[in-house]
């Protein structure tokens, strides 16, 4: 048995230890956001937050996450109010089959929770641990920097309003 | 099937279109089936065939095959093409919004679906426009036309003062009719008529084609919706994984299951000549088990494959048909200079990021395969054949995967699940490829050899080119059950027929070897050669890269030897094709380019430029680069691209700056990095560790797309059109940053660094 918090939600799965946190996500929990796309570490399709760092989840075990906070696509929005960087996507068009978008978007997430100005060089060297085929490299960097964006107007609406 | 007016029963002497050309009779033959009963039975009139109908409704000649409304309203459009990321779930959509007068939201539409859409064969080709989207066209103006006809009849007005906008049709005091109350019994279950009766909507008043409208797909993928394949979970699914055989041809020696079959949560264990395939109640204990079970499994291997490091050489001496695609003698003077060239490209991957998934069920008697390759139909056709089932015992759906680019592992995991379901009836079974899985065992891009022999007179003018390319197949899609891995792995299973040359003009290793260019002496041979020692079929394009790689390498070489500039030299020689012309202007001035100022500097940074038509009837583009060249490790940095594409008329103008933008990377990252490494028995490229593309780090500084509109014109397929002019654009650029010429891909920094010598 594994205690996680995804999402900011307690769950318990039954599993053995040594499964991957991928696998809780997709084949337990029944989420979308992670994909399968290595199992290597390799291409990033799989990428979610723990406790705000960008990791594989495709190599992480369930048996090491206890006590610590799980974020993926799901945590970020949904489909009616979705997040700053599914907004960015959505607005620069920034997918094509859109398989390995999930896993950018997480470690972009990840990129904007430590540092919410980021430059082209800071978003290409961060994103270069991600695979995308399609070719939607400079659409996906326009993106985070359009997220960033939004980030920084809403930080200064709140604390006007504060 | 319940309709009762069928067109088949119009009277062959009184067309549809006869009527209409008759002048409003047309309600006759649309609204009410006792006025078509009541028709005579006209004697057959000798007259000339009808011209063929438009697009895709050449296969399927019936309106209700492609547009469907019911008495409520809902308006479903059917296409047998699937949505493979490049955004036609959207486009199709628009084209028939436009051409029905409905808005963009009220449509939905089906994707390929063997018990439900047309048969449309592969999406493949950059076709879906042009076969699906011109059908959708025309079916969508001639429905519009038949409510408005019924709708006319109904308020007894004159037609011509009704429009269909906005989902109503509307008379000239303001009545309204929805589109439902007019679609009573069976009015769009007849044949279409030809494209001269289509009252297509006039460019000038397009509402929803030519507009960028945001994708109908992207909101789900960035927010964890169920947008895949690999995200679909019937109730009661076990998850599968195949061990593969560690090499092409390798037998299944032996291998001991029993113990696989004791593992936790294991169902199964499914050992089938050289198939050997495991069944788990959960992903991971299907994974840990495959694991298992392919450590148990013991092979005999052979070698079967060229070396690698020498196969440039020993591809163009092997067994070859000639096919002669261009043999034209003309009047040109003796050349002035020539050049003698040769130019290669090794096997390339798809290398989807996702590895394939299949899922399937066999209940009652009924196989359902869900998947995600390109043509539902041919693989009905393979899974019938492969489990010998009757055709209409197998449906075959649709469902979105990772993108494919061509023939990937798609097909194989559809027919794996399938083959498994068979033989565990009852239950939905997910087969979920791993990574090694999908690098080793999809079918590849064939390598390729390209030679040319072209001439120069003394003005700079071509006077002859002689040009040859050697290359296995590029296709051996299903078919049958034959071109599966399952097929040809099972006991007593199935053989790949023996693949054949598609004809041109799309061709397959020849695709594009036709240059755009004017020359008098013309001389193509296509080599077939399908040794087919490596596993091999269709990657975006086929031949068109590597041909225009070759043929757009081969022309910046005799600008230089002519001291031309390579936009110069290049318009000089399409001034018969005032688009091309257009098209190369455009990517030259939006890039800045400057005559001269870009031949071989041998600075370490260099511009390049390319065009080409992809295979010379879809859609143009020229593509403008620059690079830089780090002296020091020879790696190739992309600083930015700048590309002019004419389309025909613009359907969604974001929609095709995407596809455009995203083949000039792929194409870069086939260039500089890409190769598949093989030994003698293995393939080695097993992982992306060993497979290198592109990363966020090196892609260009900036990509640029210009989109020239053609309003009325026909549509041209984009999805491949960038991948060829972009790799020839590097190398020249490369040529120009570095002053040496390099005609073997991939760009890789180990090789610039030799042609530099540094």
């Amino acid at each position: 048995m594994a205690k996680l918090s995804i999402n900011g939600r307690a769950v318990e799965v039954d599993v053995e230890a040594d499964t991957p946190l991928l696998y809780v996500l997709r084949d337990d929990l029944k989420m979308n956001g992670a994909k399968f796309g290595c199992g290597l570490g390799q291409c990033g399709a799989c990428t979610v937050l723990v406790d705000d760092k960008a990791v594989f989840s495709c190599m992480v075990p369930v048996s090491v996450l206890e006590g610590r906070k799980v974020t993926t696509l799901e945590g970020l929005g949904t489909i009616d109010k979705p997040g700053p960087l599914q907004r960015a996507f959505i607005e620069e068009q920034a997918a094509q089959c859109g398989y390995c978008t999930a896993g950018i978007l997480m470690r972009a997430e990840g990129l904007l929770r430590e540092n919410r100005r980021p430059t082209d060089a800071q978003i290409r060297e961060r994103l270069s641990a991600n695979l995308c085929r399609c070719g939607t490299h400079n659409r996906v960097i326009k993106a985070v920097k359009r997220a960033a964006e939004y980030l920084r107007t809403a930080a200064t609406t709140d604390s006007n309003r504060t | 099937m319940t309709n009762k007016i069928k067109s088949a029963k119009l009277p062959s002497g009184l067309s549809r279109r006869a009527l209409i050309a008759n002048g409003g009779a047309l309600v006759v033959g649309f609204s009410l089936s006792d006025a078509l009963a009541q028709a005579p039975e006209a004697p057959p009139v000798a007259a000339a065939p009808p011209p063929p109908l438009p697009g895709s409704l050449r296969v399927a000649p019936m309106i209700d095959a492609w547009i469907r409304i019911d008495a409520a309203g809902k308006i479903t459009v059917l296409t047998g093409k699937v949505e493979i990321g490049q955004g036609v779930k959207t486009a199709l959509r628009q084209v028939a919004a436009e051409h029905l007068g409905v808005p963009l939201g009220s449509v939905t539409l089906v994707t390929a679906d063997t018990a439900r859409t047309v048969n449309e064969g592969y999406t493949a080709g950059s076709q879906t426009l042009q076969d699906s989207g011109t059908a959708i066209m025309h079916a969508a103006a001639q429905a519009r036309e038949i409510l408005i006809k019924i709708a006319a009849d109904k308020l007894g007005v004159d037609a011509a003062t009704l429009k269909a906008e906005d989902g109503f049709v509307v008379a000239a005091d303001g009545k309204r009719l929805g589109l439902g109350e007019l679609v009573a019994g069976d009015v769009l279950k007849v044949k279409a008529e030809p494209a001269t009766a289509s009252k297509l909507r006039d460019p000038k008043s397009y509402k929803v084609i030519g507009k960028s409208v945001q994708r109908v797909d992207i909101p789900d993928k960035v927010t964890g919706g169920a947008a895949f394949i690999q995200d679909f979970r019937p109730e009661g699914m076990l998850h599968a994984r195949v061990v593969r055989p560690p090499s092409y041809g390798a037998k299944l020696a032996s291998v001991d299951t029993a113990r696989i079959e004791t593992l936790p949560g294991v169902r199964g264990v499914i050992r089938d000549g050289n198939f050997l395939a495991v069944i788990a109640v959960r992903e991971f204990q299907a994974v840990k088990a495959m694991e298992q079970l392919a450590a148990a499994a013991k092979w005999s291997e052979q070698p079967t494959m060229p070396e690698q490091a020498s196969f440039a050489a020993w591809l163009p001496a092997q067994d070859k048909r000639a096919i002669p695609i261009r043999d034209v003698k003309g009047d040109a003077p003796a050349p002035a200079k020539t050049l003698d060239l040769e130019y290669f490209r090794p096997y390339h991957m798809h290398g989807s990021i996702g590895p394939s998934c299949g899922v399937a069920q066999f209940k009652d008697g009924d196989m359902t395969v869900w998947a995600c390759s390109q043509g539902m139909f041919p693989l009905q056709d393979a899974v019938a054949q492969l489990i010998r089932l009757p055709k209409d015992k197998v449906r075959c759906i649709h469902l979105e995967g990772s993108g494919c680019y061509g023939h990937n592992g798609a097909d194989d995991a559809a027919a794996d699940a399938a083959y498994i379901a068979f033989k565990m009836p009852g239950v939905p079974i997910r087969v979920q490829w791993m990574r090694a899985d999908e690098h080793l065992w999809e079918p590849y891009g064939a390598g390729m050899v390209m030679r040319v022999k072209a001439g120069i007179d003394a003005k700079g003018m071509l006077t002859g080119w002689d040009y040859e390319v050697f290359t296995d197949t590029h296709s051996t899609r299903p078919g049958g059950a034959g071109s599966t891995l399952v097929g040809q792995s099972i006991e007593n299973g199935f053989k790949l027929p023996a693949p054949q040359p598609a004809p041109q003009p799309n061709g397959s290793g020849d695709r594009n070897i036709i240059p755009p260019y004017k020359v008098a002496n013309l001389r193509l041979i296509h080599n077939f050669q399908p040794h087919m020692k490596l596993r091999v079929s269709a990657l975006r394009g086929l031949g068109a890269y590597s041909n225009v790689f070759a043929i757009e390498s081969a022309m910046d070489e005799l600008a230089a030897v002519a001291g031309e500039d390579p936009v110069a030299f290049r318009l000089k020689h399409l001034v018969h094709d005032a688009r091309a012309t257009d098209c190369v202007k455009l990517a030259a001035e939006k890039f800045g380019w400057k005559a001269g100022a870009v031949t071989g500097r041998g600075n370490g940074r260099g511009q390049g430029v390319a065009y080409s038509r992809y295979k010379g009837l879809a859609g143009y583009c020229a593509v403008a680069v620059e690079v830089e060249v780090d002296q020091e490790t020879g790696r190739v940095r992309l600083v930015r691209a700048v590309a002019a594409a004419d389309s025909g008329t613009v359907v969604n103008p974001d929609g095709i700056k995407n596809q455009i933008e995203g083949g000039i990377i792929q194409s870069a990252s086939w260039t500089i990095h890409e190769q598949v490494s093989f030994d003698r028995t293995r393939v080695l490229s097993r992982d992306w560790s060993r497979y290198p593309i592109l990363r966020f780090s090196e892609t260009f500084e900036s990509v640029e797309v210009h989109v020239i509109d053609r309003p009325g014109t026909p549509f041209l397929g984009t999805g491949e059109a960038s991948q060829g002019p972009t790799g020839a654009a590097i190398a020249n650029a490369l040529f120009h940053a570095t002053g040496q010429r390099i005609r073997a891909l991939p760009f890789t920094a180990p090789r610039v660094k030799a042609a530099i010598g540094v």
